[in-house]
């Protein structure tokens, strides 16, 4: 009571601080601890995750090698009018020389040159002709260097060599993301590709109804076995459970190889339907190595994401809800669209997030089933990766799918809401 | 007297130079090649007989060779080299050579000579084709077709995977412009001097991608060269190319009806190079292991488990029967003058040059 009396000065703690100090110490040290906790994940996200993802993205821009490798020729490049139709001076071709012997004598002008390739091919073959001979150069009076580069390699004579090393050699670049839009840089500017070397948009394209298309058979398929799973008795339902888990155990190559099996044309189902007579043994379906069997594979791999949730949800739905109805006189199909088809759209959120966003990543299933017309994009960006060694492309596309992604998200926030998710 | 005398300094100097061998060549060994048949073969003939000898060796497969320039790249940039040796085809070999990712070699110093002296780089002759490359076998890439469904009439010429009508049925051709292309080109019309200067061009590309445009709704397109061979086994194709390796293993030990199409197989060569990077007693275990498994008997002994013919000259009059099943081996190898009739000469330098190019239009058309 005397404490209610005295309302002038703050509340005190038992120490005498004021209390409302005390509490935020309290708090704060709370907090520290807490952060303590969580640290070493924290670091590990950071250092494992965050990180590595932050510099294969700057990959996508990033372009030093070019002013790196020839310091000296971008240098003198930049007073060199591109429009002129002329080609460089005499000072530039003796700066290129002096490049190509360093950067020749440390092995790394084919870098340079398979950099510049992506830009202009052709470019590769200049800069590995080139440091073959350059090693020898004698820089001091070995000139003039203008005929000797063109007696080495005629392309040196080409006024769009020496554009495409001016136009890349600023220490960031455009050019991997116009890339993967399909674009160029032409003369004036960004243009489109010629229609023959389009490939990133369409697959872009392709990448996206495909994985919709699978989220969408996952749901049609996993809501029945879900609504099973919830409400058969709890030994069958268990047994069903396995045979949802024992395929989601099974290794993803056994199962992408057991379709091959199945789908392919002298596989299973066709021996099947042509034994009982319904496909002619001269007909038999084409179901692998196209976009069918990209979307039958990847349907049955992702099916267990889509069930998990749902099950989760519909675990947690009275079935009183569902009689109450019908004791009000709601038909079967009322009771289930009305009552209990509404409680389980977290679980349908929650799978086809989780579906969507997997699908769309996915390289090896349409890899091993796709055939051609059955591959995403991520088969051009692990191509990029580990083929052609075009890292900055692979990352430009990559930049490109995470942002659809986000967007995607953040359109399915608005229309659905974040919060109508449930994983369990 | 004399010859035990020998016998004893000979032993005392292989247990000291054992017992250097183990202070300072690292005992941990990453080999890194193909898998299947071919990763068999090197497992038998040198592997095997090189852990015999050095017990305290342990070996460690990686069976990345098809993106072995790719991996090699992110360990060089990462600064943890983990590959000691890697197998790879001369035209990687050459790629990394160039990036400065192997290391160079001096092939008369770390390679045994030939049994009658003749130095390696002589041994082996035109097949180093680069500094940091040791060539073991040279390869072809070539068609197996099924006999029991390609028809009455087998095929006798490259350009029978390209008459469909004559031919009907899937073929298997490898996901990658090389060959393909030029397989095309010559079954266009042109002339096999005149493929390269002709692929050279624009138009010279559309020509082929046209061609192949003819059979694309019928190609089944491989990336491990174990798909062709299981293709075939399946039915799935009545023809397709792979390693010609590949396809004896299938016709000689698995008894499946496959013949060879040797018109027109593309030579190639594939090897080991020696990662650069590698810390001093790593590099020093790989050397010694390298100067073992290159030398006239051990690829001599390759021949005996896989249809590759050796890369040495010295090391052809040895290639005997195949080891369990008995057989001649020389008929099936793709340098057989039976075989190599009308062969392509892959030209190393010219895809070098115009690899990243071709791979990127044959990759729209592709995805077209």
């Amino acid at each position: 009571m005397s404490d209610m009396t005295d309302t002038g000065g703050p509340v005190l703690a038992a120490d005498g601080t004021p209390l409302k100090r005390s509490l935020r110490k309290a708090l704060r040290r709370q907090k520290m601890r807490a952060l303590l906790l969580i640290a070493p994940l924290l670091i590990f996200v950071l250092v494992s995750f965050i990180m590595p993802i932050g510099d294969m993205l700057y990959r996508s821009v990033e372009n030093k090698i070019v002013s790196q490798t020839l310091p000296r020729s971008t240098q003198a490049l930049s007073s060199w009018d591109a429009d002129s139709g002329e080609l460089p001076s005499e000072a530039v071709f003796a700066a290129m020389a002096a490049d190509l012997k360093e950067a020749a004598e440390q092995k790394i002008h084919t870098r340079v040159g398979s950099r510049l390739n992506y830009e202009n091919p052709g470019m590769s073959s200049v800069f590995r002709t080139s440091g073959r001979k350059a090693k020898k150069f004698d820089l001091e009076n070995g000139g003039p260097w203008k005929e000797q580069l063109i007696e080495i390699n005629e392309d040196w004579a080409d006024t769009d060599v020496w554009r495409t090393i001016k136009t890349y050699s600023p220490p960031v670049t455009a050019g991997y993301f116009l890339n993967a839009v399909d674009m160029r840089v032409g003369p004036d500017g960004a243009e489109m590709r010629p229609e023959r070397e389009r490939i990133y948009m369409n697959l872009l394209k392709r990448t996206l109804w495909m994985s919709l298309l699978i989220t969408f058979s996952c749901i049609v398929l996993a809501y029945p076995v879900a609504w099973l799973l919830a409400n058969l008795p709890t030994r069958k339902a268990n047994l069903l459970m396995i045979l949802v888990l024992l395929p989601f155990w099974t290794s993803l190559l056994v199962r992408t190889s057991a379709w091959k099996i199945l789908l392919q044309q002298q596989g299973v189902i066709n021996d099947v339907l042509v034994w009982i007579g319904l496909v002619d043994d001269n007909a038999r379906l084409i179901i692998i190595n196209n976009q069918f069997g990209t979307i039958v594979a990847m349907t049955h791999i992702l099916l267990p994401f889509m069930i998990l949730p749902m099950y989760s949800v519909m675990q947690t739905i009275p079935p009183s809800y569902v009689r109450a109805a019908k004791s009000l006189g709601a038909t079967d199909w009322t009771a289930f669209w009305r009552v209990y088809f509404p409680q389980t759209i977290p679980g349908i959120g929650a799978g086809s997030i989780l579906v969507f966003i997997l699908a769309i990543g996915y390289y090896i299933t349409p890899a091993l089933v796709g055939g051609t017309k059955g591959t995403f994009i991520s088969n051009q960006i692990a191509f990029h990766i580990s083929t052609s060694l075009n890292w900055g492309l692979a990352s430009a596309l990559g930049a490109i799918l995470l942002a659809v992604v986000l967007v995607l998200y953040w359109a399915y926030d608005k229309i659905v809401g974040i919060d109508n998710v449930k994983l369990g | 007297m004399k010859l035990v005398k020998t016998l004893l300094a000979s032993s005392a100097l292989t247990v000291t130079a054992g017992a250097v061998s183990a202070q300072d060549m690292a005992n941990e060994m990453t080999l890194v090649s193909w898998g299947g048949a071919y990763q068999a073969s090197q497992v038998k003939a040198y592997v095997e007989p090189y852990l015999e000898m050095y017990p305290e060796v342990s070996v460690t497969w990686d069976e990345s060779s098809a993106e072995a320039v790719a991996k090699l790249r992110a360990m060089n940039e990462a600064g943890n080299v983990t590959w000691d040796l890697v197998d790879a085809v001369a035209s990687d070999a050459m790629r990394l050579c160039d990036e400065g990712l192997a290391i160079e070699l001096e092939h008369d110093e770390v390679l045994e000579p030939a049994p009658d002296g003749t130095p390696a780089s002589e041994d082996f002759g035109d097949l180093l084709v680069s500094d940091c490359f040791v060539p073991q076998i040279v390869y072809s890439t070539t068609f197996g077709y099924r006999t029991d469904l390609i028809g009455d009439e087998a095929p006798t010429s490259v350009c029978d995977v390209f008459d469909l009508e004559k031919f009907p049925g899937k073929r298997a051709l490898q996901k990658r412009p090389i060959d393909n292309m030029e397989w095309a080109l010559y079954c266009d019309g042109v002339e096999k001097d005149a493929i390269y200067d002709t692929l050279g061009t624009d138009e010279g590309v559309n020509q082929a991608l046209d061609k192949l445009a003819t059979i694309k709704d019928q190609v089944v397109w491989w990336t491990a060269g174990a798909e062709t061979p299981q293709l075939l086994a399946d039915g799935e194709v009545v023809m397709g190319s792979t390693y010609n390796g590949r396809l004896f293993s299938a016709i000689a030990e698995q008894d499946q009806p496959i013949e060879m199409l040797w018109d027109m197989q593309s030579f190639d060569l594939d090897g080991w190079v020696v990662p650069a990077g590698l810390p001093e007693d790593r590099k020093a275990r790989v050397m010694h292991f390298l100067k073992f498994a290159t030398d006239t008997q051990r690829l001599a002994d390759q021949a005996k488990f896989i249809s590759y013919g050796p890369a040495r000259k010295s090391s052809a009059p040895l290639v005997g029967q195949h080891a369990e099943l008995g057989i001649e081996m020389a008929p099936h190898m793709p340098t057989d003058p039976a075989n190599s009739g009308n062969v392509h000469i892959y030209d190393y330098e010219w895809w070098a040059d115009n690899r990243d190019d071709l791979n990127a239009k044959f990759e729209a058309w592709l995805a077209r």
